[in-house]
């Protein structure tokens, strides 16, 4: 079966969706990802989807999906790279991507997870005091 | 209104779909669609040929490339004999779906055209013609 690949890198999961999805490899993706956020336990979720020139509901919706399931899997999502012509046309169809959060690349979303990952582990540090 | 151009595709598989998406993208550069307005035509494509394959049970889309006056556009026809919708008033309204899905398609798709048309009737089948002029 077709996947897309999911990398590791430290406490984060990377995904560079550089093919044209279909619906059963967006499913597939979903499943994959929560299932290797809690084998490798990681803490965030960088998905890259430079390369993807649409995303329709079927992929907005599997966007969300991810960011909810891996949130409650204590693991934060963002997604990063999105064409500005997507953008424009996600927001015309309906789709506001609520409760997914964005950086405008890979740069920006990794300091996004680090950060987020540090405030916790701060957080945690300050509760055992 | 003169057609320059046809062609029909099955919309059967989710490589259906996809192959779908690419020539609708072709025919959109073909007309020199801005990538704006090429990306919301793949877009509500992709929308109307899942809705024709999940909803539809399958059917086909003609492609056309079509001429008013000086402008050109790209038409598109999704076609399916399957259960047809009974009040197309309510499939069209954000949030209604008779499927797992978000309910954006149908509504969303109009929102990302210049023209669109629906033909149903319960029992016989669903067309959905859209298209997008170059503006």
């Amino acid at each position: 079966m077709e996947r897309i690949p999911i990398l590791k890198m430290g406490s984060f999961l990377l995904v560079t969706i550089q093919v044209d999805m279909h619906d059963q490899l967006a499913m597939n993706l979903q499943d994959d990802l929560t299932e290797r956020i809690v084998k490798c336990n990681s803490k965030g979720v960088l998905i890259d989807i430079s390369s993807l020139e649409i995303v329709d509901s079927f992929i907005g919706r599997m966007l969300g999906n991810i960011a909810g399931m891996s949130s409650i899997l204590d693991a934060e999502t963002v997604v990063v790279g999105m064409q500005p012509s997507v953008a424009i046309t996600l927001v015309e169809l309906g789709l506001s991507l609520k409760g997914v959060r964005t950086a405008l690349n890979v740069e920006k979303g990794m300091a996004l997870l680090r950060n987020a990952l540090e405030l916790d582990e701060e957080g945690d540090a300050g509760s055992e005091d | 209104m003169p057609v320059l151009k046809t062609e029909q595709l099955p919309l059967r598989s989710d490589a259906d779909i996809v192959r779908m998406r690419q020539t609708v993208r072709a025919w959109a550069i073909e007309v020199s669609l801005s990538l704006v307005d090429q990306t919301k035509l793949v877009t509500a494509a992709s929308e109307l040929g899942r809705n024709t394959r999940i909803y539809g049970g399958g059917g086909d889309v003609i492609l056309e490339i079509v001429e008013n006056g000086s402008r050109r556009g790209v038409r598109l026809t999704f076609a399916d004999k399957g259960p047809g919708i009974a009040d197309v008033e309510q499939a069209l309204k954000d949030g209604f779906t008779s499927g797992g899905g978000l309910g954006l398609g149908l509504g969303g798709a109009k929102r990302l055209c210049n023209e669109f048309q629906i033909i149903t009737a319960p029992g016989e089948g669903t067309s959905v013609i859209i298209t997008r002029w170059k503006s």
